[in-house]
């Protein structure tokens, strides 16, 4: 796409919520001023932008303030929507092309999201450790992830405050309804920075070692819609449980066996329903919090089926 | 088993009145291990489905080894449970449980015809496991909400398993709204009454999870 094309995108996008501009009908206006006249892009949308104000008799104020709403980085799930964030530059990463100016991660208290600001927006440069609001951010999608590009309307206000960066954390809901293999009592590698789970007594990496008890269950969460992989770590299990590993490793040596502590857990945990939350990595959500969602408001449960 | 986690079945979401109405299979493809789809006559397939009850009776109908029968009941009829020599655990289970007493069940629907040509539709179990009244509200709550919303859908364009259901079924989808509505009402009576005990009950439901478990877990050797 040509950059003429873009910024007439953008600007036919700004208006979207007021009225009906053509794209076409702005590239052919831009492109008129850039290369007849050769007036600088940048001024050339500007007055574009104008012309186009004037005919539906707005300020400049209104423009793309009406479709764009301060959102968190990790609810972005659409593309193509304008929005305002409220982030911290956490990290910048070498641009791989001459049109990108600045390219890394913002992140806010939900998590993380990569941005993208092209040479022709000419807009301040970004610090990293700063926080900041931007108005006016375009959602992208690329495979599913999802990223935000900065353009030239963007707004750039430094705020000062300390944002505590998220981890893109999850929270499903829905009835546990199997405990996967590899759950209950495990033994991990003991090798350095190796932590694999091992299968009769071998590292996939580090072949036969003495391995390391821990606790740990990869649940199945079910809501009658979607299934969602779950992790319960040793401390998420042992509250789960309320079993401990040492109580799970005595157990497993009263029967000789380490099985019997996954079935143990599964009697008390399977057919039970959970709220979890945790950050997603691949296909499973690592359970930070748990929670018993606990008696069902059925009144409101009647009002919301009724009403379907 | 687990790698196959992707494409893992969703447990649906339903009253056994309805389910026993589900007696038309189908598979989605031909190839020989292609999962089994028992037709709900809302107009879903399921190869997989997780419900709550109460299990009222249980009998050994093996002949040669055992065979566990189990009737659990919600608020609309009864789902039939049988577990063999194949489901030792949710045999073992059956084995131990005393009715009545709220499970938990994971499982495939299965399909039998008798003799003079009805079909039964019954559920091979999975995992069975006993329960407190509070996921037994929550799923009668949850089940109602999943069957008024596939009714709601019956005559959307493009819902290939309505379609289907209304080729092989007679029935009206609208009496299982009926039933799922008037499951929930019933659930809001008895919740009135046992408001006080529900929620103190509830609170503690986590922390009580390990005393549940010595009780109900003895028997292992």
């Amino acid at each position: 796409m040509s950059e003429l094309r873009q910024e007439a995108e953008a600007i036919a996008e700004q208006f979207s919520d007021h009225t009906d501009v053509d794209p076409d009908d702005v590239e052919e206006r831009l492109t008129t001023l850039v290369d007849e006249y050769r007036v600088p892009l940048d001024e050339a949308s500007r007055s574009v932008t104008n012309s186009y104000l004037e005919d539906a008799g707005m300020e400049r104020d209104e423009l793309g303030r009406g479709g764009s709403e301060e959102v968190l980085v990790n609810d972005i799930d659409e593309d193509e929507q304008w929005v305002d964030l409220r982030v911290e530059l956490v990290d910048l990463w070498e641009p791989r092309s001459d049109s990108i100016s600045q390219v890394g991660l913002l992140g806010d208290e939900s998590g993380t999201i990569k941005f993208v600001a092209f040479e022709t927006s000419d807009l301040p440069e970004l610090t990293e450790g700063q926080a900041y609001e931007l108005s006016n951010v375009v959602t992208d999608e690329y495979e599913g992830s999802y990223s935000v590009k900065l353009n030239r309307t963007t707004g750039i206000t430094e705020i000062d405050e300390e944002i505590e960066v998220g981890d893109n954390a999850d929270t499903v809901e829905g009835a546990l309804v199997d405990i996967q293999s590899g759950s209950g009592l495990i033994k991990r590698c003991p090798e350095e920075d190796c932590t694999r789970v091992l299968q009769n007594g071998r590292c996939s990496e580090h072949g036969q070692v003495e391995g390391e008890f821990d606790l740990r269950i990869k649940g199945v969460l079910d809501d009658g819609e979607t299934v969602t992989e779950v992790i319960f770590d040793r401390e998420a299990t042992e509250d789960l449980t309320g079993m401990t590993l040492d109580e799970a490793k005595d157990m497993a040596m009263d029967a000789l066996d380490t099985t019997v502590v996954a079935e143990e857990m599964g009697e008390d945990v399977l057919g039970r329903y959970y709220r979890v939350t945790g950050p997603t990595f691949g296909r499973y959500v690592l359970v930070d919090e748990m929670e018993d969602p606990g008696t069902v408001d059925v009144e409101s449960a009647l009002i919301e089926a009724r009403s379907i | 088993m687990s790698q196959s986690a992707p494409t893992r079945e969703v447990a649906r979401r339903v009253f056994a009145s309805e389910f026993n109405d589900a007696g038309y299979t189908f598979t989605e493809s031909d190839d020989e291990r292609a999962p089994v789809y028992a037709l709900l006559p809302t107009g879903e397939s399921s190869n997989r489905v997780f419900f709550v009850g109460t299990l009222t009776e249980k009998e050994d109908v093996g002949e040669d080894s055992e065979y566990w029968r189990g009737r659990i009941v919600d608020p609309t009829g009864t789902f039939f449970v049988y577990a063999g020599q194949y489901q030792p655990e949710a045999a073992s289970k059956l084995r131990d449980l005393e009715p009545p007493a709220y499970v938990a069940v994971v499982g495939k629907p299965r399909t039998y015809e008798t003799d003079d040509g009805t079909v039964r539709v019954s559920v091979r179990p999975e995992s069975i496991t006993e329960v407190d009244a509070a996921t037994r509200d929550r799923w009668v709550a949850e089940t109602a909400r999943r069957t008024v919303e596939r009714v709601a859908a019956f005559d959307d364009e493009g819902n290939e398993y309505a379609r289907m259901a209304r080729k092989e079924y007679d029935s009206d989808p609208e009496t299982y709204k009926a039933a799922a509505l008037s499951a929930l009402e019933d659930l809001d009576d008895s919740g009135d009454e046992l408001a006080g005990d529900e929620s103190g009950s509830d609170d503690a439901a986590l922390d009580d999870a390990p005393d549940g478990t010595d009780s109900a877990g003895t028997p292992e050797p």
